[in-house]
């Protein structure tokens, strides 16, 4: 079968729409009908078919418009994409890692040939088709961090290890829940979440930090993180703000089933090989309420979930200022019937 | 007068324990004019810690210079600001070798800007020491346009870049050597909160 | 989730009358996964009835995917994890490895690496030593041994102006203060070789100003035997015996015990496991532990560590 791809927008007249199956298939992020901040770990790859669980990189109908809100974010800032000299090497483990993957899960988008150190790698539904002498980056067109997530969803950061922590040395950053990499590049693991409210007093972090660091070639792992976004927009970062950040208040009770949000982050985590470091991409899914709502169960539990959320995290979530109206628009969708454990919008056999 | 003590707050906020010597080793030095009276105390705690530094004084005033003389430094230098300063300690760097400390001492701006430089150069965190003198001022980044607006004392201020109302925030960058400022009224532009003294 | 590679022995090879180097491949050539210089794989050694691991590092170049290549010294005080791969393991067989893992990389920020290596604590490096070649920095090597004869690591050192020999048997010691005194600002140093080689170059770092941060060590990683011992396992009450040359992690693994593991040589804090109560002594040999989490006798690192006494009971 071969992929449809979106026309859509992610700005602008935002025109981003989910199908019935891109809806079907997002990663909804509540297993429960209560909210806790939480390290919630689990193997990756692996997941039911045509999840975006099933494979290492998911490739879904937004691709070639992403890709192309990403070139629009880069051409105004490319700052975005950077990376400190020490990790060009991160870089090509991870242009690795993703060309490996996407030939191999979607063979007939990609393909790649090996042939000593010299790559062929053809990007069918992005008209790309290159020649390129691995490690060296005079053969690319940019540098291989770059290249690579220029043709890969979501957001990635590469992680360098040295005196017993992780430091965000390297990444590209285009649809980012509100930080911002040019500023926080060079930053350890605990400078770069500093901002993060309770978690830190929590010891999640030190949790957190103690696995990656534990974490060995061939091993890999996901988990679920999310936010709310009025709009379907990617670029929500600090260095725009105060261009998006009127639009937050743009939600009324009658339009915040279509304008409101969820935003899940689907972070995963690997271990590079040549260089040693961690690749920690993180891919967004953009679902509306409405969207939301059209599955009984996750209509439900989102209501639970953004009625009884901690104040502080709806604040750093981002929609503080609009919790009344959208938990007053999820209410009628939930008639106080039980919730079947797990993520997924309809229970599965067996 | 002492090291300022600041009240503890987020883990990018960077903190300054104050100037302890290591005694006769090679050293770089620098302080602006509230600082240099920390490299008094320094020096008056053991005085071999002069024997290998070299000082580079950051002020208008030459006559601080020559109190520090007394101190017998191997070096001293001084200029009228940070940017003065770039190529002197450039040159300190770059003969430096391992086991050299860096001595910092005045405003938090003074701080985070040489701190940056020496990072990039390949000296080590863990060699840099900093002590915190004089009027509580930032070095603030705009977040928006990235221009840098030196010595901030209010919350929220206006960046002398692009003219944005920003809010002066903890998170700082070690490598960039400045805190963050990001738009107040982006939401809802025209309101700003009440004007506040930056406190410690 | 450990990942496991099943790899034939195509070359072994005396690198000294000690030490042997071993060669191992896929058995369909598939290629291997590549790694980064410093980094090791422990090997599975069913010997009998006992199963044991022990952690060598990877000596070949780290970017070839056509096999690995490791040097085993042949330690007869040991729990007998090296004479099974001097006695009992011959060309073509089938053992398992573990993928390669790295507890001793470089910091590639480095504008300058110093690489010392005491007996066969030259191996780690030269791995690291073809990363550094092949991304074109800086570095010294200096190796020390005792004697000539002892030397393995000579007949896979290049000759070249930067790699310096030290035989201690011809009057030739390494000189540790003038190594680092006079190196640029940004340089690293990494040692790998007997604990006394690892303190002294601490010792003459922190005396010279190096920030520790600087200072990178791999000691060797192989678990040391001692007397027999039991523990119990809380959740189960379980006895499982621990044999003199058997580690606690292998006693729980022969016994079906599940714990988590990677580097087996008491670094990574993987196999970190809670003690519910304690009736004597841990020893503690691993390097994971600070010095007041072994005080409280609340963890144990069962890859590396043993106990001497009344009861230990593991939260497991
Ligand atoms: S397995 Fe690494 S510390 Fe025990």
């Amino acid at each position: 079968m071969t992929m449809q791809f979106n026309e859509e927008t992610f700005r602008g007249d935002y025109t981003y729409f989910n199908s019935p199956a891109a809806i079907r298939r997002f990663p909804f992020p509540f297993d429960q009908d209560a909210y806790m901040y939480s390290v919630n770990i689990e193997q990756h790859p692996g997941g039911p078919e045509g999840s975006p669980f099933e494979f290492a990189f998911d490739v879904d109908e937004h691709y070639v418009a992403e890709m192309q809100d990403r070139a629009i974010t880069l051409a105004g800032d490319p700052m975005r994409c950077q990376s400190l000299p020490h990790m060009e090497l991160a870089g090509w483990d991870l242009l690795e890692a993703i060309m490996v993957a996407k030939a191999r899960d979607y063979p007939d988008l990609f393909s790649l040939t090996i042939d000593g150190d010299t790559w062929h790698w053809i990007n069918r539904p992005m008209g790309i088709d290159d020649t390129f002498t691995f490690l060296d980056p005079a053969t690319l067109p940019y540098p291989p961090l770059e290249y690579i997530t220029r043709q890969a969803q979501g957001d990635f950061a590469l992680l360098h290890e040295r005196d017993g922590n992780l430091w965000l040395d390297a990444g590209m950053v285009t649809s980012q829940a509100d930080w911002s990499l040019d500023f926080d590049v060079g930053m350890n693991f605990f400078e770069w979440h500093a901002p993060v409210p309770k978690a830190g007093k929590m010891g999640v972090f030190d949790k957190a930090l103690k696995f990656l660091l534990a974490m060995n070639q061939g091993q890999s792992y996901r988990r679920l993180n999310w936010t709310m976004t009025v709009n379907p927009r990617l670029d929500t970062s600090p260095e725009n703000y105060h261009k998006w950040g009127p639009e937050k208040r743009t939600v009324t009770p009658e339009n915040v089933g279509q304008k409101q949000f969820v935003r899940v982050e689907l972070q995963t985590f690997w271990r590079l090989p040549r260089s040693n470091a961690l690749a920690f991409p993180i891919r967004c899914y953009l679902a509306n309420l409405e969207d939301i709502c059209t599955y009984p169960k996750w209509g439900r539990r989102l209501h639970r979930v953004l009625r009884d959320i901690d104040p502080d995290l709806a604040d750093y979530k981002g929609f503080a200022v609009n919790q009344e109206i959208i938990v007053n628009y999820l209410a009628q969708f939930d008639d106080g019937a039980p919730t079947s454990p797990g993520i997924f919008p309809v229970d599965q056999e067996g | 007068m002492s090291n300022t003590q600041f009240t503890p707050s987020i883990t990018s906020r960077p903190v300054y324990p104050g100037l302890t010597s290591l005694g006769n080793v090679p050293a770089i030095m620098i302080a602006d004019a509230s600082g240099q009276e920390a490299l008094k105390e320094l020096a008056a705690a053991d005085s071999s810690v002069m024997d290998q530094a070299h000082v580079l004084l950051v002020t208008t005033s030459p006559a601080l210079a020559d109190k520090l003389q007394d101190l017998r430094p191997a070096s001293i230098e001084t200029v009228s600001d940070l940017d003065a300063a770039v190529p002197s300690f450039e040159r300190l760097l770059s003969t430096a070798k391992m086991g050299t400390q860096l001595y910092l001492a005045g405003s938090e701006g003074l701080i985070g800007f040489f701190s940056a430089r020496a990072l990039g150069s390949g000296l080590p965190q863990e060699a840099i020491q900093s002590e915190h003198r004089g009027p509580i001022s930032r070095r603030m980044q705009c977040v928006h346009c990235k221009g840098v607006t030196e010595d901030v004392t209010t919350d929220p201020f206006t960046c002398s870049h692009c003219g944005l109302t920003l809010f002066v925030r903890d998170h700082f960058s070690r490598r960039l050597g400045v805190f963050q400022g990001v738009c107040v009224d982006a939401e809802v532009p025209g309101e700003v909160p009440e004007t506040e003294e930056i406190q410690p | 989730m450990i990942s496991k590679l099943n790899l034939k022995v195509v070359e072994i090879e005396d690198l000294s009358p000690l030490v042997k180097r071993f060669r191992f491949e896929d058995p369909d050539k598939a290629a291997l996964p590549v790694f980064s210089g410093g980094a090791h794989v422990s090997v599975e050694m069913p010997d009998g009835e006992m199963l044991r691991h022990n952690s060598y590092s990877l000596i070949s170049d780290p970017y070839d995917a056509t096999g690995y290549e490791i040097a085993v010294r042949r330690e007869d005080q040991g729990r007998g994890g090296s004479k099974f791969m001097h006695e009992k393991v011959a060309v073509g067989d089938i053992l398992k490895l573990s993928m390669p893992a790295n507890l001793f990389q470089l910091d590639l920020r480095a504008k300058k690496h110093v690489l010392i290596g005491g007996g066969i604590g030259i191996t780690p490096f030269l791995s690291q030593m073809r990363q550094l070649e092949m991304h074109g920095q800086a570095y010294e090597l200096h190796y020390a041994t005792h004697s000539r004869e002892e030397a393995a690591g000579l007949a896979l050192l290049p000759e070249a102006a930067h790699i310096h020999v030290h035989i201690s048997e011809d009057g030739s010691r390494m000189d540790l203060g003038a190594m680092l005194a006079d190196q640029p600002l940004g340089c690293h140093v990494y040692t790998c070789g007997p604990e006394g080689l690892i303190a002294a170059v601490a010792e003459q770092a922190a005396m010279l100003g190096w920030p520790a941060t600087s200072v990178h060590s791999e000691a060797f990683t192989a678990p040391p035997p001692g007397a027999p011992f039991e523990v119990t396992i809380a959740s189960t009450g379980q006895v499982v015996p621990v044999a003199a040359n058997q580690s606690l992690l292998e006693a729980l693994e022969a016994a079906s015990v599940v714990v988590d593991y990677s580097c087996r040589g008491g670094g990574c804090g993987r196999c970190e496991t809670t003690v519910t109560s304690c009736d004597g002594d841990i020893e503690h040999n691993d390097f994971w532990l600070s010095k007041e989490e072994r005080a409280e006798k609340k963890k144990i690192m069962p890859c590396m560590s043993r106990f001497k006494g009344l009861a230990l009971v593991l939260d497991l």
